[in-house]
């Protein structure tokens, strides 16, 4: 029988069916971090168990954690807390970790693929919604609670029912100054923020083929932005040329066996979606958010939507544009910003970290911005530096952080002040997701580092110009 | 662990006839710092709930003394965003067992069945039937009957069906959680772990 990409990897991850219920799915390899697993590891204490698979369980810290002087002690308290519980948890179940100051710390997603433990065909799951990150190598990677952290490291299992199939096929060429994060902006705000619950997405088409991987992972990141489960793209050459040799990766004859399984995983040309959905390249133009979900986002030369051109409810919609103070029919372009934050799992690598220098290369930053710039891991930092990334952030007045997932949910320190509006790279809007009262604007790292040196929000293009000039 | 059972309830109810609730409004990032499960009510919907300096938002409704109960009713696409299982936790740990929306993001579903919150999902026609038996009647009794899988506004006697899967239902009657079943099952998991290519 014809299946898909996902249906095989799922398919070959059910240890029981249970009738009318879900699926007992087995899981590769799981991904561990200091918010969401402490309630998990008390489970597994008051049930007198041990994790079942340590050596498929890795942890790291990255949610709560400063991006300044991280060797010195964690001063908020509670963060110190989950992140000894963190550690004590790691040590007695034999579990790696990867705390602060390790060469291998990072934000989870960042830290998965660049170790090697991500590989395509595997089941991996995290607490931790991002984690649709993954799929980009051909794996099926998902977020799960607490509940389900507990169960994956008792028994190496979650329980789901298996979700729908749905594809997303672009062909054609991007325009320029569109990048991968720009792609996925506007799927969600084609298929708003609920389009695509209940469904495993397989992106499709020249688009993806023709991404690096760390594009693929960003598209991947947003899946879940507009309800999917999560993302995936069949692995390709550019694949196995990503996870060759890296630490956790098969080598020798494992890496032969491991192939053979890869070499299957695509979706067979008769192969049924619940749901297929297509877009031309063309049409996607440099995106930037304006209201307070993922899906409310426009090519950044647009006017923000009337409530009336809008699905969801007129007063949701006009609650959302009051918490931006923002008005309907009002453009995007030239409005004034005061903070811009460059990292996350959604674009804190190394290939982001290159685009927003491109742009800001020979300008200075704008005085009323203040900017956060966040590598996803130490291994990004430690490439910023060996690029000669950081002499052009230093020299158009710019500073680089220690790595982690800061502002992003601003679970640290790095909270975006009440009312003020920042140009972020990350992957969520929400009310207050910066700091309470803070106003998001979604972007690609280039969209940011115009904003960056202009102070306001700039069509890249306007600067790229200038540079080719 | 294991949790309360559910049956039938029966309840008056809070509505939250907004749309995209996400997680991060129903618990800000900045309240998911314990090491334990308890007290995430006192922050459940902290932002909308609580001025910066701590003084209640009269206008919104878990403010408004004259709305109660077991049930909270929100708008579509309920529990979008973030898997924080805390989101979940602390609708429990506030008193409701039960969210009823025309339409749940995946995670949050699945975290309440998880932890013996039943989220029902009624039809957009039926959610605007039971918002608009609220604004009525603030008292308005609303009966979710589990073993039926029935959800009624018993003022007026106009009911729905709702949807859950037999397993997850068995669960929810009897206080069962998933880690029971999958340690049950444990030598199956550590044959079939074998076999793996991965």
């Amino acid at each position: 029988m014809s299946k898909t990409l996902f249906d095989k990897v799922w398919d070959s991850h059910v240890v029981h069916h249970i009738e009318n219920g879900p699926d007992v799915l087995f899981i590769d390899r799981h991904l561990v971090h200091e918010v969401t697993s402490p309630v998990a590891f008390l489970g597994l204490k008051n049930r007198g168990i041990k994790v079942l698979y340590p050596e498929r369980t890795f942890a790291t810290a990255d949610h709560n954690t400063p991006t300044r002087n991280q060797h010195l002690p964690v001063k908020d308290k509670l963060s110190a807390n989950q992140l000894k519980a963190l550690e004590e948890n790691a040590k007695a179940h034999d579990i790696p970790y990867w705390g602060l100051g390790h060469e291998k710390n990072g934000i989870v997603h960042v830290i998965g693929p660049e170790n090697g433990i991500t590989v395509p065909g595997a089941t991996i799951v995290c607490g931790d919604s991002h984690t649709s990150t993954h799929g980009a190598f051909g794996a099926i990677a998902f977020g799960i609670g607490t509940s389900e952290v507990e169960m994956v490291l008792s028994t190496q299992c979650i329980m789901q029912p298996k979700p729908k199939s749905m594809r997303i096929t672009i062909n054609g060429e991007l325009n320029n100054a569109v990048t991968p994060k720009d792609v996925a902006l506007y799927i969600i705000s084609q298929l708003t923020t609920s389009g695509a619950t209940g469904y495993f997405v397989e992106y499709a088409g020249e688009v993806f083929r023709n991404m690096s991987m760390e594009g693929r992972m960003t598209v991947c990141n947003l899946s879940i932005e507009m309800g999917a489960r999560g993302g995936m793209i069949a692995p390709d050459s550019a694949t196995y040329e990503y996870i060759k040799g890296r630490e956790y990766t098969p080598k020798d004859k494992d890496w032969d066996k491991a192939m053979e399984y890869w070499n299957t995983l695509y979706s067979d040309n008769d192969a049924a979606f619940h749901k297929e959905i297509s877009f031309n390249a063309s049409d996607i133009e440099p995106m930037i958010t304006y209201g307070t979900n993922p899906g409310m986002g426009i090519g950044i030369q647009s006017g923000i939507p009337t409530a009336k051109a809008m699905d969801a409810g007129a007063a949701t919609y006009q609650k959302s544009l009051a918490y931006m103070d923002f008005n309907e029919g009002e453009a995007m372009i030239g409005k004034p910003i005061d903070f811009v934050f460059l990292g996350s799992c959604t674009n804190g690598r190394i290939e982001d970290f290159r685009a927003f220098a491109s742009i800001i290369k020979g300008r200075k930053k704008a005085e009323n911005v203040t900017a956060w710039l966040v590598p996803g891991s130490h291994k990004v930092e430690e490439a910023i530096k060996a690029e000669g990334i950081l002499d052009i952030l230093n020299e158009s007045g710019f500073e680089l952080r220690e790595p982690g997932c800061s502002a992003c949910l601003a679970m640290n320190d790095d909270k975006i002040p009440a009312g003020k509006y920042a140009v972020s790279t990350s992957n969520r809007n929400f009310e207050g997701r910066q700091g309470p009262g803070a106003r998001t604007l979604l972007a690609s790292p280039l969209v940011a580092a115009a904003a960056a040196v202009t102070g306001k929000v700039t069509d890249p293009r306007e600067l790229m110009e200038l540079q080719e000039a | 662990m294991a949790y309360d059972k559910f049956s039938i309830l029966t309840s008056s109810a809070v509505p939250l006839p907004i749309e995209n609730v996400d997680t991060d409004q129903i618990i800000p990032a900045r309240f998911l710092k314990a090491t334990e499960r308890k007290g995430f009510g006192d922050n459940l919907f902290r932002d909308w709930r609580y001025n910066s300096d701590n003084t209640p938002k009269e206008h919104f409704v878990l403010n408004n003394p004259i709305y109660s109960g077991k049930i909270l009713v929100g708008g579509k696409n309920f529990g979008s965003g973030s898997s924080r299982e805390h989101a979940a936790w602390a609708v429990y740990d506030y008193g409701f067992r039960c969210v009823v929306s025309s339409f749940f993001a995946d995670i949050f579903r699945n975290n309440c069945l998880n932890i013996g919150v039943l989220p029902v999902q009624v039809s957009a026609e039926y959610l605007d039937k039971i918002f608009k038996a609220i604004e009525a009647n603030p008292k308005t009794e609303i009966e979710v009957n589990l073993p039926e899988q029935r959800i009624s506004i018993l003022e007026t006697g106009e009911s729905e069906s709702f949807a859950i899967n037999d397993y997850k239902k068995q669960n929810m009657l009897n206080g069962f959680d998933d880690i029971d079943y999958l340690l049950n099952i444990k030598n199956d998991i550590q044959q079939f772990a074998q076999n793996t290519p991965l």
